[in-house]
């Protein structure tokens, strides 16, 4: 036998949207067609749930594709400067393996959105570490170069000038004096 | 994402100076919308008006009639409404002292003027790439600084 239904697309949208997203504990709001508004900013391991739950009905979340990869590139430069067992292959690889994509393509994407390169981004990253490190630690500059895989104290100090304009001890010893203004004022 | 316009201010007292700063602006890629003053006070009064829309980057003179670059500086710093402003600043000295002491005092670049417009081009691209990565990354504005 064969039946005949009417279909309310709508109806099924939202109804399958809001068990999959009540199931999962995510709290929202239904906008217009193709709109979802979630109260809260979601981890990306959860949008990734949220995102596997419901591509197989066909439904998949849209975003700004290359301001996303962007944004994926940026936290994988983050933990794998954070990480130094990451380390142990190149930052290429490393990526391209990550993100399911080619190196160059996604090196493309990168500059064609941020105004720097991939390298570059890194470089700044790496300093930004040091500078940090520099701040809140009593690491040496030494033990700094080590921790971020520089070949020698030499090479980190070069590049923090060329990349800051300023040598490592001058970088310190006004980040010194601008805790001392801040704290008087 | 790169549809976005950044706001940039200039006070500089020198009408030359504003405008190979301005020319030397607008031959750049990223997009801005530059707004210009002629001393520090005017720039002040500018940044204190309820509802202005703050710029991304402030460029500042040091040499000013009226109020100069680090009153100006000052000020910012210690304004909370402000205080998050990105300072540039762009002057002739490059005493190392001049520079250590506007970087104590809370500025984030400090340019020295270049003496040739394709020079003044790619240090105002740099500054304004740095600024761009500062504001779209996960990078820490506590230590946001560099001589250029």
């Amino acid at each position: 036998m064969t039946l005949f239904v009417k279909y309310n697309f709508d109806l099924v949208c939202k109804t399958l949207l809001t068990e999959k997203l009540e199931a999962l504990g995510v709290s929202y709001t239904l906008g217009s067609i193709g709109e979802i508004h979630i109260d809260k900013t979601l981890t990306e391991e959860k949008l990734e749930i949220i995102s596997t739950s419901l591509t197989k009905y066909g439904i998949d979340i849209l975003t700004n594709p290359k301001a996303t990869m962007v944004e994926r590139i940026k936290n994988s430069i983050d933990e794998f400067l954070r990480d130094k067992d990451l380390r142990a292959v190149k930052f290429s690889t490393y990526l391209a393996d990550k993100l399911h994509y080619s190196y160059p393509h996604l090196s493309t994407v990168f500059s064609e959105n941020t105004y720097t390169s991939i390298e570059n981004y890194i470089i700044l990253k790496k300093v930004d570490v040091a500078k940090e490190l520099m701040c809140t630690t009593n690491l040496t500059l030494t033990e700094i170069a080590f921790q971020l895989d520089y070949s020698s104290v030499a090479h980190l100090s070069g590049q923090f000038k060329k990349t800051t304009g300023l040598t490592p001890s001058a970088f310190q010893r006004i980040m010194k004096n601008k805790n001392t203004t801040t704290n008087l004022s | 994402m790169n549809d976005i316009i950044l706001n940039i201010a200039l006070a500089d007292d020198d009408e030359d100076d504003r405008m190979l700063f301005s020319e030397a602006i607008e031959g750049i890629d990223i997009r801005t919308k530059l707004s210009l003053f002629n001393h520090g006070q005017e720039l002040m009064d500018y940044l204190n008006l309820p509802n202005v829309i703050l710029p991304s980057l402030v460029f500042l003179d040091l040499n000013m009639p009226i109020k100069n670059g680090q009153q100006c500086l000052l000020e910012i710093r210690n304004n909370p409404k402000l205080k998050d402003l990105c300072v540039a600043i762009y002057s002739t000295s490059s005493s190392d002292k001049d520079i250590e002491d506007t970087f104590s005092n809370g500025a984030n670049i400090y340019v020295n003027k270049p003496n040739n417009f394709t020079k003044l081009r790619e240090v105002v691209e740099k500054v304004l790439q740095l600024n761009w990565q500062y504001h779209t990354s996960n990078l820490n504005k506590e230590t946001f600084l560099f001589r250029i």
